[in-house]
């Protein structure tokens, strides 16, 4: 048997090394390391692998089983198409940041303890904020410090919530958590930013559209993806998960709708797939955990295709709002029929990637008598269809003539996307394979007549709807605008707070500047240079006057004095009367 | 990037023919889906999945509830200008 090395390692490695290999070399050694890596990861049997001690504890960096292997060979999968898909890209600092961010998340999925899973969670978010940085506009460096901003605080209620949990259990080993206080709350809430939960959702449709064309790709299959694994590590049965899901499947596609920049439309509509995987590891069945599972698969790859389909108009038009483009199919078929196959399997189609998962978690739904899920569901998987199975390419790629006639992608671009396409096509017409793949055995056929017809009928009368809204025009106009949204509240709730901040301590430090600098040290400047002076003089002064000196003798007497006290030169007598009169005063006070 | 030149060839649905031929496709497509449902065995989990054409009702009112829920709710309440943030 060859030795094998833990997978992140490969990826993490390879990835640093990318600037140093040059010319025409680079685009092998790219494809080579998921390729490699690909060769190592099924060179290892399931199983405990790379145990390491560190202090006392045991770090495991490869927990090899079904569940994890999954998400492990769709990792490499991805990575693969995605570096396929940047083959163009000159701008190492995206190679390097999309391979750290898949080792990363190798890294998570097969960590077998919590320290080493933390470490590698929280490198996903500094590796993946490179991927928006790289865009290089003021829009990506600040969607970026608050994707960073909202991470690091999310990390954090992570960390709490370990240190917590490991002083409780005395175990750092990562395996069923489940909710039971303060300690695994904090866990879940940790996982459930990473997860885009409701209200916790908008670094992601923040973030992600402003990303390089590239780089989205990355974004879009791994954060993501790794939070719905650790919620299936540690929380699946969690009924709270279920209702989080159904929500998640519902709230974003109303905002799809009236959204405009199709990137941030799919960015609303990837929360909506995330949402079927929540709900079925809340289902916690075994149908619906392999649902879930099947569905990130599947989710991977049509997600990706959508975005770099959109990514490749991006690239040749150098726009992305639906009011700006339209009618590309003409000189673009290729990426529009790619784009057209994400868009079907997106809304799971009868033959396309999504009908033979998400129909799992829909069926889990349905076998446990959940009524208000189960509509939920059924809404939701209308309306992704509406949004991003129709919305998506009709507004690229047909509706309006927008009378750009772009050149088709190019060559790598189609490559990855038609490879992508094709996979799409075939789990979706051929389910065995990865059904073979998924954590507990697979008792289920998805293509029965009832529910392809059912389904069929689902989105063709919701394509009917589309289309008899927009022949009629009530259908909403795309808009230049922004639609407000949770992240509000730290967008402009960090202005206030930026505000109340320099406010009060800056006007604290210019209130203390004139009271303390201005005033108080003058004071005290001239109390200690006039008072000694002033206070013989006091002295003084009535002892003269009664010795009878007057007028200019007077006053010379007292310019001398201060002459002498200021510069600390009176005579010795005077020295010694004013000690005796302190002693004598010290002495009656006494 | 090339524009749009003055007696460019026609593309596909240049032609409204072909236009009005994919919507006929569609729509016979409509019917044949309402028609099959008669002639399919269904096990429903649930009661209203037995009712006739319950998918296909459910999926136009479903889309247009939400359209209107989006257009008529979300966007006035919603909707700022393009540089709200800025």
């Amino acid at each position: 048997m060859i030795s094998t090395v833990p997978p992140a390692f490969i990826f993490i490695i390879g990835g640093l090394l990318v600037p140093f290999i040059k010319g025409k070399w680079k685009s092998a050694y790219l494809l080579l390391i998921p390729c490699i890596g690909f060769i190592n990861l099924i060179s290892v049997p399931e199983g405990v692998h790379w145990v390491v001690r560190f202090l006392d504890w045991e770090l495991v960096f490869g927990r090899m089983d079904r569940l994890s292997l999954l998400f492990g060979y769709i990792f490499h999968l991805i990575t693969f198409i995605a570096l396929l898909y940047a083959l163009h890209v000159k701008d190492d600092l995206q190679h390097v940041a999309g391979l750290v961010y898949a080792g990363s998340a190798l890294g998570v999925v097969f960590a077998g303890d919590i320290f080493s899973f933390f470490i590698f969670w929280e490198m996903l978010t500094v590796s993946s904020i490179f991927l928006i940085w790289a865009r290089r506009t003021r829009a990506a460096q600040a969607a970026g410090y608050r994707y960073l901003l909202v991470h690091a605080a999310g990390g954090l209620c992570l960390l709490a919530g370990i240190v917590l949990y490991v002083n409780q259990t005395g175990s750092i080993e990562f395996g069923y958590i489940g909710l039971n206080g303060l300690a695994t709350y904090l866990i879940f809430f940790g996982f459930g930013i990473n997860c885009a939960w409701p209200v916790l959702h908008p670094w992601l449709t923040d973030a992600y559209p402003e990303a390089t064309i590239t780089g989205t790709i990355f974004l879009s299959a791994f954060t993501t993806k790794c939070a719905v694994y650790a919620l299936a590590r540690a929380f699946p049965g969690t009924e709270a998960l279920i209702w989080i899901g159904a929500i998640m499947t519902g709230f974003p596609i109303f905002y799809a709708v009236i959204e405009n920049d199709l990137r941030r439309v799919l960015a609303y509509s990837l929360i909506n797939q995330v949402g079927f995987m929540v709900c079925g590891i809340g289902i916690g069945t075994a149908l619906s955990i392999n649902g879930a599972v099947a569905h990130v698969f599947n989710d991977v790859l049509f997600k990706a295709l959508l975005f770099m389909s959109m990514g490749a108009v991006m690239y040749r038009t150098g726009k992305i709002n639906g009011t700006a483009l339209g009618g590309l199919y003409r000189t673009m078929p290729f990426t529009c029929i790619c784009c057209m196959v994400g868009a079907a399997s997106i809304s799971a189609f009868p033959l396309f990637s999504g009908f033979v998962s998400k129909s799992m978690v829909m069926d889990a739904a349905a076998k446990g008598h959940m009524t208000g899920i189960w509509f939920l569901l059924l809404f939701a998987s209308a309306g992704v269809f509406h949004h991003a199975g129709i919305k998506i390419p009709f507004f690229a790629f047909f509706g309006h003539d927008s009378g750009m006639r772009p050149k088709e992608a190019p060559v790598n671009m189609l490559l990855a996307m038609g490879i992508t396409a094709f996979l799409c096509i075939f789990i979706g017409s051929f389910p065995g394979p990865l059904y073979s793949l998924l954590p507990y055995p697979v008792d289920y056929v998805p293509y029965t007549a009832p529910h392809v017809v059912g389904q069929t009928q689902l989105l063709f009368f919701s394509a009917l709807a589309f289309s008899l809204l927009i022949l009629s025009g009530i259908y909403p106009g795309e808009m230049r605008c922004v639609n407000l949204d949770s992240d509000w509240f730290y967008r402009k709730g960090g202005r206030l707070f930026y505000y109340i901040m320099d406010n009060l301590f800056n006007g604290l430090n210019r209130a203390s500047e004139k009271v303390f600098v201005g005033g108080l040290a003058g004071y005290l400047g001239r109390v200690s240079k006039d008072g000694p002076s002033r206070a013989a003089l006091l002295a003084l002064v009535p002892a003269w006057v009664i010795s009878g000196a007057t007028g200019e003798k007077l006053a010379h007497k007292k310019a001398s004095l201060r002459a002498a006290v200021q510069t600390g030169t009176s005579p010795v007598g005077i020295t010694a009367a004013l000690a005796t009169i302190f002693l004598i005063v010290v002495f009656l006070l006494m | 990037m090339k524009e749009k030149a003055e007696g460019e060839k026609e593309y596909l649905f240049d032609k409204p023919r072909n236009v009005n031929r994919l919507l006929g496709c569609f729509f016979s497509s409509l019917g044949i889906l309402l028609i099959i449902e008669f002639f399919i065995h269904k096990h429903p989990h649930f009661a209203w999945e037995g009712w006739l054409e319950f998918y296909a009702v459910y999926g136009f009112v479903a889309c247009v509830a939400l359209v209107l829920a989006a257009k008529y709710i979300l966007r006035p309440l919603m909707k700022r200008r393009e540089d709200y943030y800025d």
